[in-house]
């Protein structure tokens, strides 16, 4: 009832000045829709550009690196002794590159909660012999079904089927670099030869395009057991196996127990890759940076207009209180005045973020290095929405708190005095 | 309603003694008149009494509660419930309805309904012979009619006490006529408890008691 009172009190001053009150609505109306437009926009542009990486890289990878033994025999034998041993020109023994035991390695992984998926990767180094000239590359060999599951392998096959890897023997899809470089087509078949001297025929049937064009002029996909044959290697021979956690931030953890446990070399995403997570977050900095300096902006816009209202309306505060209004009744008029600007422009402002962000969403955006990309990239994430909804809320409130505490402390006597 | 030794200073811009130890009571159903000389402190002393001004020295008894100390959130209840205001201008808000601008201290006080209000409202409206006012805006009446207006706000929670600050000071001999009319007529047909300040010394004359002040202090009551 007496919420009721002073909020039908607030409605009648802001409708008084319904041209003042619709210029600040209007101000935080713009501000929240450039912050959430501005969020979407920058948000799916990283989440472009991270993809372009994060999407394809296991967040934990296995393998086996070839390096010095840690354990060089001097340190072993003289180990109770003092003095430093001086070891020089240490060279790695000849090991095998896959990791071994790694069917169960996969399986035990498979099994823990943490992880979302495995995919176990071979990598040969191979020659590509175009008539007389041999073309170094790399021929990975993959499953493509848990590829494809994991690490959006079909976003960047364009030309051909990926599922025909596991389908046709001997097949293999080529980069696109690679094909054009060697002029072949669909169908077409092309010589691989290992390092170690191998030959094999494989069919092509597609093409991949990642968007980095180094990758694309050296390396081409093939099923696990097409290059397990290329190396001459038997059916558990499997170099990296890729795990994809389902909280990504796990990694680092992840990827130090499964050094150990497994007694395998393990890289989490973010060692690999830090470049990218510090170029996306100053980029979503600035992007909020400049959305709230947007909406403080507004604030001072309804700050003025409720000021002003204030030194208008006076005689009335003034006779509101001589009649039996108290200070915060007062207090609560102005600042229900201030919410209401804010909650109206602050939904105007979502919807009007949405409306231009599925706007740009539709704008066409082709590049040869994205081809899964059509139109300018958005992120529809409710965060964004949220943050703009309470933030337009707080910034009224507070642009509305300080006239409010003005209008409060008003003296009815001094008005009335004065007339 | 009681005063008791009330004092008030000014100090801008030096410290003067506006009022000088004032002492008076107010009975039921008076209809009390203060006159006197421009700033011999009659306004003054009003707003005083009003609980609008709470900076003075000594103690104001309003229906036998001491206002001294008291929070602003009391202080404003008290106006609302006990006391009545008409001052020298209209003060309605012209946002609102000649009707709403009635109810609004009733909305405040919350005894009744809004529906109650409306209708209580109505009636003082006719009390005052302007009920076809009613839903006209402030700024569409006359300088007359919106003093009966303010008189009605000043009426509709049933207060102890009408305090009015020259409310016939704004307005020709015709509307002042009329405006003491409608005080007579509250003090004798609904005993209503009127205190108001003017220097029109007519007026005063007709009231059942003055009191006369100079230089802050009560020389006739």
């Amino acid at each position: 009832m007496r919420n009721k009172l002073i909020f039908q009190i607030a409605i009648s001053l802001l409708l008084a000045r319904w041209k003042q009150t619709l210029v600040a609505a209007i101000g935080v109306t713009f501000s929240i829709t450039m912050f959430v437009t501005l969020l979407s926009f920058m948000t799916g542009l990283n989440d472009l550009l991270d993809g372009l990486i994060l999407n394809r890289t296991a967040h934990v990878r296995l393998f086996k690196e070839l390096s010095i033994s840690k354990n060089q025999p001097a340190d072993v034998y003289y180990k109770n002794t003092k003095g430093h041993n001086f070891i020089r020109s240490v060279k790695p023994k000849n090991e095998r590159l896959d990791i071994s035991n790694s069917g169960a390695i996969i399986s035990t992984l498979q099994k823990d909660t943490r992880v979302l998926g495995v995919a176990p990767k071979i990598t040969a180094q191979v020659f590509y012999n175009v008539g007389s000239i041999d073309l170094t590359g790399v021929i990975n060999g993959i499953e493509p079904l848990e590829e494809n599951r994991l690490f959006k392998f079909n976003d960047y096959v364009t030309a051909g089927n990926f599922l025909d890897l596991k389908n046709i023997p001997n097949s293999v899809i080529l980069g696109k670099g690679l094909a054009e470089k060697m002029m072949v087509t669909i169908g077409d078949v092309v010589q691989v030869t290992t390092s170690k001297g191998e030959r094999l025929s494989l069919k092509v049937v597609g093409f991949f395009q990642s968007g980095l064009q180094d990758i694309d002029k050296v390396q081409s996909y093939a099923s696990i057991k097409t290059t397990q044959k290329l190396l001459g290697a038997s059916a558990n021979y499997i170099t990296d196996i890729q795990v994809k956690l389902k909280d990504i931030l796990g990694a680092p953890a992840a990827a130090k127990e499964f050094e150990s446990f497994y007694e395998v070399d393990a890289i989490d995403i973010q060692t690999a890759n830090s470049q990218f997570e510090t170029g996306s977050s100053v980029r979503s900095l600035i992007s909020y940076a400049v959305g709230i300096t947007l909406l403080i902006v507004a604030g001072f816009g309804i700050y003025n207009i409720l000021n002003m209202m204030i030194y208008e309306k006076m005689d009335s505060i003034a006779i509101l209180k001589a009649v039996g209004f108290s200070g915060g009744d007062v207090n609560k008029i102005f600042i229900s005045i201030a919410l209401s600007i804010g909650l109206f422009g602050g939904a105007m402002g979502l919807l009007g973020g949405l409306g231009l962000s599925s706007l740009i969403d539709q704008i066409p955006f082709n590049t040869d290095s994205l081809p899964t990309v059509k139109t300018y990239p958005i992120n529809y994430n409710p965060n964004f929405y949220i943050i703009g909804g309470i933030f337009s809320i707080i910034t009224t409130y507070f642009a509305g708190y300080f006239p409010a505490r003005k209008a409060s402390s008003i003296d009815p006597v001094i008005i009335i005095r004065g007339k | 309603m009681e005063s008791l030794n009330v004092t008030k200073y000014f100090h801008d811009p030096v410290t003067i003694k506006i009022l000088n130890d004032i002492n008076f009571s107010l009975y039921e159903s008076e209809f009390v008149s203060i006159i006197g000389k421009s700033g011999c402190g009659k306004s003054t002393l009003l707003y005083i009494l009003s609980t609008m001004d709470t900076d003075y020295e000594g103690d104001i008894v309003i229906d036998g509660v001491s206002m001294k100390g008291k929070s602003e959130k009391i202080l404003a209840r008290v106006r609302n419930e006990k006391i009545g205001f008409v001052f020298q201008f209209h003060y309605l808000l012209n946002e609102f309805s000649v009707l709403k601008n009635v109810m609004l201290p009733g909305l405040k006080l919350g005894l009744y309904s809004e529906k109650e209000i409306e209708h209580r409202a109505y009636e003082k409206l006719k009390i005052l012979g302007i009920e076809n006012e009613a839903f006209k805006m402030p700024n569409q009446l006359s300088g007359g009619q919106k003093q009966r207006v303010a008189i009605a706000r000043a009426l509709i929670n049933d207060p102890l006490l009408i305090m009015g600050d020259e409310p016939t000071g704004n307005l020709d001999k015709k509307n002042s006529e009329i405006v003491f009319d409608i005080f007579q007529e509250l003090a004798q047909e609904f005993k209503q408890t009127l205190l108001i300040v003017t220097h029109d010394n007519e007026f005063a004359a007709r009231t059942t008691r003055i009191i006369e002040m100079e230089d802050g202090q009560i020389i006739r009551m």
